[in-house]
C-alpha cells in the first residue's frame, strides 16, 4: 500500500509540473512580448499614422482603427444572425435527426482553418460580388467565419437553462414566445454575451483571412467608407515581423503586438469578470 | 384575441426560423462555392497526380507540378509533433484540474489556460521567429530553426487548451458515485484515476485529442511564419516543410482569379475543410455518446 | 470598483475622437480625392511607399496605399482589374498581358529604378565572389557544400523567396535558367532572408539592394556581399560599386504597370511623374536602389509621348 501512496506521490508531482509548465508557458509569452515591445509603446505610436520613410517617426493609428472597425463590422454580421439562429434551433425546431445533425455540423464550422474562409471570401465577396478588397469584404468574411462559433456558444447558453424553467412557464399558460423572452432568455444572455465576446475577440486576431480581402500594410489615410482598404494589427505585425528592412522593425512588430493582446485580453478580461458576476447570481 | 395572439406567435416563430434558414444557407454556400471552384481543378490535373504526386511547382521553369504529398506530410508531421506534446501535458493539467487541484485554485488556473487560447496565431508565430527558432537552432546545432520541430511546438501550445479545457469537462462530467466508491473500497486517488475514471472518460478525452487535431491541421500564421517552406519532402523533424494551410496562404496572393492554379489552391482548401470537418464530426458524436453515457 | 467599466467607455470615447479628427471626415468635403491602388513586389515595397509617403505631402488630396506580397500578386491583381498600379521586379509576361488584355485592360509598363540583385552569405563565410554559373549551380541544387567551392566542409542552406516573388522569378529566369533546388527554403520576404543569412553560417541567400543599405547609404553589417562575375574570365563585380553598374550582371529593371493608359493630370499620372522627377530619383537612390539607366529613360519616353 505504501507503494501505492509513492506512485501516486510521484505522479500527481508530475502532474503538478504538467499545469504549471503550460502557466509558464503563456506568462513567458505574454512577458516577452512586453519586454521587448513596451519600449516601442508611447502616445506617438497609439496615435500617430503609419510612416514609411522612417517608421520610428511614425504609430500604428491606422492599424488600431482598421482592427476596432472590423470587430464592429463582424459583430453585426454575426451576433443578430447566430443568436437568433441558436433561439430557433434550439427553442423552436423539432428535436429529431435533421436539427441534431444541422447543430453538428454548425460547430464542426467552427473548427474548419480560418484560412479556408478566407478563400471563399477571397472567391466570393472580393472577385464575384465585385466588392474588391475592403472593409466590407474583410467584415463579411470574418463575420461569415464567426458565425459558427457564435451560433454554437450562444446555443450552450440557452441549453444550460433548465428544462422546468420553460414547463414551468407552460404549466402557467404562457405561449412559447413569452416563455423564451421572459424566462429563458434573460437567464442565457450572460451566456450568449460572453460566447459572442470571445468570438468577436477571436476574429480580431485572425491575419491569413484578412490577407486577401483587403488588408494593407501602408495607407496614409484613414479608411473612411465601407469599401476602403484598411490596416490592421495582426497583418502589420505580420508584415513587420517578416518583411521590413527598417533596423527598429523588430521592436516594432513587438510593440504592435502587445497592442493587440492587450486589446484581445481586455475583451477576454470584461468577459472573465462578466461570467464571474453572473454565475454568482445564479443559484441552481 | 386568442387568434391575435396565435399570429404573433407564428409570426415571430416564422422570423426565427427564416434567419436560422438564411444562416444554414451562408454555410452550406461556403462550402458549395469552394466545392465549385476546387472541383474544376480535376478536370485538368488527375486525382492521382495531384493526391500521389510528391512534387508541387505550378511556377517550375519547366511543366508545372501538382503533387500535394509533400504538402501534407508536412501537415501530418506538425499536426503529430504538436500533439506530441499537447497531449502529455493537457491530459496531465486536466487530471490535475479535474481530480487533484483544490476547487480554488482550479477557478484561478482554467481562465488562465484559456487565455492562451486568446493568443493570435500571428503572435505565436512571432515568438517563434524571435525567439524559438534560434533557440532550436542553437540547442540542436542546426543552421536554421525554421523546420517541423519549431513549428511542432509553437501548434503544440496553442492546441493546448482546447485538449486540456475539454478532457477537463469529460472527467468533470462523470458521476461522484465513481469516485466515491472506489475510495470507499480503499482504493488511493491515483488508483481511482487511472482504473476508474480515465477509462470510463476514454472516449471523451480522445475526442479532445481529435479536437486538438482539428486544431492542429487548420493552423496557417504560425506555421508560415516558422516552418521554412520548403517544397522539398520532409524526411526529419530538422527538415523544412511547408504544410497545406501555409502553401494556400503563400500563394494565393499571385493567381489569377479562374486559372489552374487558382483552382488547385481551393482544392487544397477542400482537402482541408473535409479533413478538419470529418475529424471534428467524429469527435462531436464521441463526446456526445460520452456525456450521455453517463448523466443520470 | 464599478468604475472599471469606465475604462473601455474612456477608451472607445479617445478613439472615437482621434478617428474623427485623424479622418478629417469633419473637416472640408474631401473633393475629388483619386485613390491610387499599388499592391506587388516586395523588393519594391520600402521604394514605393516612401514615394507615396513624400507624394502625399505635396498633394494631401492624393489616397496611396501601398500593399506587397511579391510581383506575382500585384500583377495578379491588376489583371483582376483590382488595383490601379502594380508593382514588379520582374518583367510581365506575354500571357499575363494577354489574360489582362481578355479582362479588357490595356498594359503599360514603365521603369521606375533599377536593382543591382545581390547575392548573400554569411559574414563568416569566406567565400566573398562567385561567378554567375557557380550561383546558378548553388541554386539549382547542384553544388551542396561549400567546401565544393573552396570554403569550408559544410552544407549550403539555400534561401530564396516564394514563387509570387519577382525576384524569385527574376532569379530563376536569369541566373538558374532551370529549376530552384526543391530544397530552398521559401522565405516571404527580402527582410527574412536577410535575417536568416545572418543567423546561419552556411546560409546563401538572394535580395535586392535596397535592403542591403542603410538610409545613409551604409550597408548593414552581418553578412558579406558576394562580387559577381559572368564567368571565371571577368572581372567580379561589387553590387554597391556605382563605377561598374553597366557591368553588373544581375542588374535587373524595376517596373511598374498601369491599368490601362495614365491620363495626363490624373492621380496616377502625377504620381508617375513624380517619381520619374529629381525628387523622384533622390528617393529611389536613398532607398538603395539606383537610378534608370539610359535604355530605361527611352523606354519610358516613348510612352509617355503617347499620352
Amino acid at each position: 500500500m505504501v507503494n501505492e501512496h509513492v506512485k501516486q506521490n510521484v505522479y500527481f508531482i508530475l502532474f503538478r509540473i504538467a499545469t504549471f509548465l503550460s502557466i509558464v508557458v503563456l506568462l513567458f509569452i505574454l512577458l516577452f512580448i512586453f519586454k521587448e515591445g513596451v519600449g516601442v509603446i508611447d502616445i506617438k505610436f497609439l496615435t500617430s499614422m503609419w510612416s514609411h520613410r522612417d517608421i520610428t517617426q511614425g504609430g500604428i493609428f491606422p492599424a488600431i482603427i482598421g482592427t476596432i472597425f472590423l470587430a464592429i463590422g463582424v459583430s453585426i454580421i454575426s451576433i443578430p444572425i447566430g443568436i437568433c439562429t441558436a433561439i430557433y434551433l434550439n427553442e423552436y425546431a423539432k428535436e429529431n435527426l435533421l436539427t441534431r445533425t444541422i447543430k453538428l455540423a454548425i460547430r464542426n464550422l467552427a473548427g474548419v482553418p480560418s484560412i479556408v474562409y478566407g478563400i471563399f471570401g477571397l472567391a466570393f465577396f472580393v472577385l464575384f460580388l465585385k466588392l474588391g478588397g475592403s472593409l466590407i469584404a474583410a467584415s463579411l468574411t470574418l463575420g461569415f467565419m464567426t458565425l459558427p462559433w457564435i451560433i454554437t456558444a450562444s446555443e450552450e447558453a440557452l441549453k444550460a437553462v433548465p428544462l422546468s424553467f420553460r414547463e414551468g412557464s407552460y404549466a402557467l399558460g404562457a405561449t412559447k414566445w413569452q416563455t423564451v423572452r421572459k424566462n429563458v432568455l434573460p437567464h442565457s444572455f450572460s451566456g450568449m454575451l460572453t460566447g459572442s465576446i470571445l468570438g468577436i475577440s477571436r476574429a480580431m486576431g485572425e491575419t491569413a483571412p484578412i490577407i486577401m480581402v483587403g488588408a494593407t500594410f501602408f495607407m496614409g489615410y484613414l479608411p473612411t467608407s465601407p469599401f476602403d482598404k484598411f490596416m490592421a494589427l495582426p497583418y502589420h505585425l505580420f508584415i513587420l515581423a517578416t518583411q521590413h528592412s527598417s533596423p527598429y522593425a523588430r521592436e516594432y512588430a513587438l510593440g504592435t503586438a502587445l497592442v493587440l493582446i492587450a486589446l484581445i485580453f481586455m475583451f477576454n478580461f470584461g468577459v472573465f469578470v462578466l461570467r464571474y458576476k453572473l454565475r454568482r447570481k445564479k443559484e441552481w | 384575441m386568442q387568434n391575435h395572439r396565435k399570429l404573433k406567435e407564428k409570426l415571430i416563430e416564422i422570423f426565427f426560423s427564416a434567419i436560422s434558414i438564411i444562416a444554414l444557407l451562408i454555410l452550406i454556400g461556403i462550402f458549395v462555392f469552394l466545392f465549385i471552384t476546387g472541383i474544376k481543378t480535376f478536370t485538368q490535373i488527375s486525382p492521382a497526380e495531384f493526391f500521389l504526386g510528391t512534387e508541387w511547382n505550378p511556377t517550375a521553369y519547366g511543366e508545372p507540378k501538382w503533387g500535394i504529398l509533400s504538402l501534407v506530410i508536412g501537415t501530418l508531421m506538425v499536426t503529430f509533433g504538436s500533439l506530441v506534446i499537447a497531449i502529455p501535458l493537457g491530459l496531465a493539467s486536466a487530471v490535475y484540474l479535474s481530480e487533484i487541484a483544490r476547487p480554488k485554485i482550479r477557478e484561478t488556473i482554467k481562465p488562465i489556460i484559456e487565455m492562451i487560447a486568446g493568443i493570435p496565431s500571428v503572435v505565436l508565430g512571432l515568438i517563434g521567429i524571435l525567439f524559438l527558432s534560434p533557440l532550436i537552432a542553437k540547442v540542436f546545432g542546426l543552421s536554421s530553426g525554421l523546420n517541423a520541430l519549431t513549428s511542432s511546438i509553437i501548434v503544440g501550445i496553442m492546441v493546448l487548451p482546447t485538449i486540456i479545457s475539454i478532457s477537463e469537462d469529460v472527467l468533470t462530467s462523470l458521476p461522484n458515485e465513481f469516485r466515491e466508491a472506489s475510495l470507499a473500497l480503499g482504493a488511493t486517488k491515483w488508483q481511482m484515476i487511472r482504473m476508474i475514471l480515465l477509462p470510463a472518460a476514454l472516449s471523451g478525452i480522445l475526442a479532445a485529442m481529435m479536437l486538438g487535431l482539428g486544431r492542429a491541421v487548420g493552423e496557417t500564421m504560425a506555421v508560415l511564419m516558422v516552418a521554412g517552406n520548403s517544397i522539398a519532402m520532409p524526411f526529419s523533424f530538422f527538415d523544412s516543410v511547408r504544410p497545406m494551410t501555409a502553401n494556400i496562404a503563400i500563394e494565393i496572393k499571385e493567381v489569377v482569379k479562374g486559372s489552374l492554379h487558382y483552382e488547385a489552391l481551393f482544392a487544397i482548401g477542400l482537402v482541408l475543410f473535409v479533413m478538419t470537418f470529418i475529424v471534428n464530426f467524429i469527435s462531436d458524436i464521441i463526446i456526445e455518446k460520452q456525456v450521455r453515457k453517463y448523466k443520470w | 470598483m464599478k468604475y472599471i467599466y469606465l475604462i473601455p467607455v474612456l477608451l472607445l470615447v479617445i478613439l472615437t475622437v482621434g478617428y474623427i479628427y485623424k479622418s478629417g471626415i469633419t473637416g472640408e468635403a474631401i473633393k475629388n480625392i483619386e485613390d491610387i491602388e499599388i499592391k506587388g513586389s516586395d523588393t519594391l515595397l520600402q521604394l514605393v511607399s516612401n514615394m507615396a509617403e513624400a507624394y502625399s505631402e505635396l498633394d494631401p488630396a492624393a489616397r496611396i496605399s501601398v500593399t506587397g506580397g511579391g510581383s506575382g500578386g500585384g500583377i495578379a491583381a491588376l489583371i483582376n482589374g483590382e488595383i490601379d498600379i502594380a508593382d514588379a521586379s520582374r518583367k510581365i509576361k506575354e500571357s499575363e498581358i494577354k489574360q489582362a488584355n481578355d479582362n479588357g485592360i490595356d498594359i503599360w509598363e514603365f521603369i521606375i529604378a533599377r536593382d543591382m540583385l545581390s547575392v548573400i552569405v554569411n559574414k563568416d563565410n569566406q567565400i566573398s565572389k562567385l561567378t554567375m554559373g557557380e550561383i546558378g549551380k548553388i541554386y539549382r541544387g547542384e553544388i551542396t557544400n561549400w567546401k565544393e567551392l573552396g570554403g569550408k566542409d559544410k552544407e549550403i542552406t539555400l534561401y530564396g523567396r516564394q514563387s509570387t516573388s519577382g525576384t524569385y522569378a527574376f532569379f530563376m529566369e536569369h541566373v538558374l535558367e532551370g529549376d530552384y533546388s526543391s530544397k530552398m527554403r521559401n522565405m516571404e520576404g527580402n527582410q527574412a532572408i536577410l535575417d536568416a543569412v545572418r543567423q546561419d553560417k552556411s546560409g546563401i541567400g538572394y535580395v535586392g539592394i535596397g535592403y542591403l543599405v542603410d538610409d545613409n547609404g551604409k550597408q548593414v553589417s552581418g553578412m558579406t556581399i558576394i562580387k559577381v562575375a559572368k564567368d571565371k574570365n571577368s572581372e567580379y563585380i561589387y553590387p554597391l560599386d556605382k563605377e561598374k553598374l553597366f557591368d553588373y550582371t544581375i542588374s535587373r529593371p524595376l517596373y511598374q504597370y498601369f491599368a490601362g493608359k495614365p491620363v495626363k493630370n490624373s492621380a496616377v499620372y502625377n504620381f508617375l511623374m513624380f517619381e520619374l522627377s529629381a525628387q523622384g530619383k533622390e528617393i529611389v537612390k536613398k532607398s538603395g536602389f539606383d537610378e534608370i539607366i539610359n535604355i530605361d529613360n527611352e523606354h519610358n519616353e516613348e510612352l509617355l509621348s503617347k499620352i
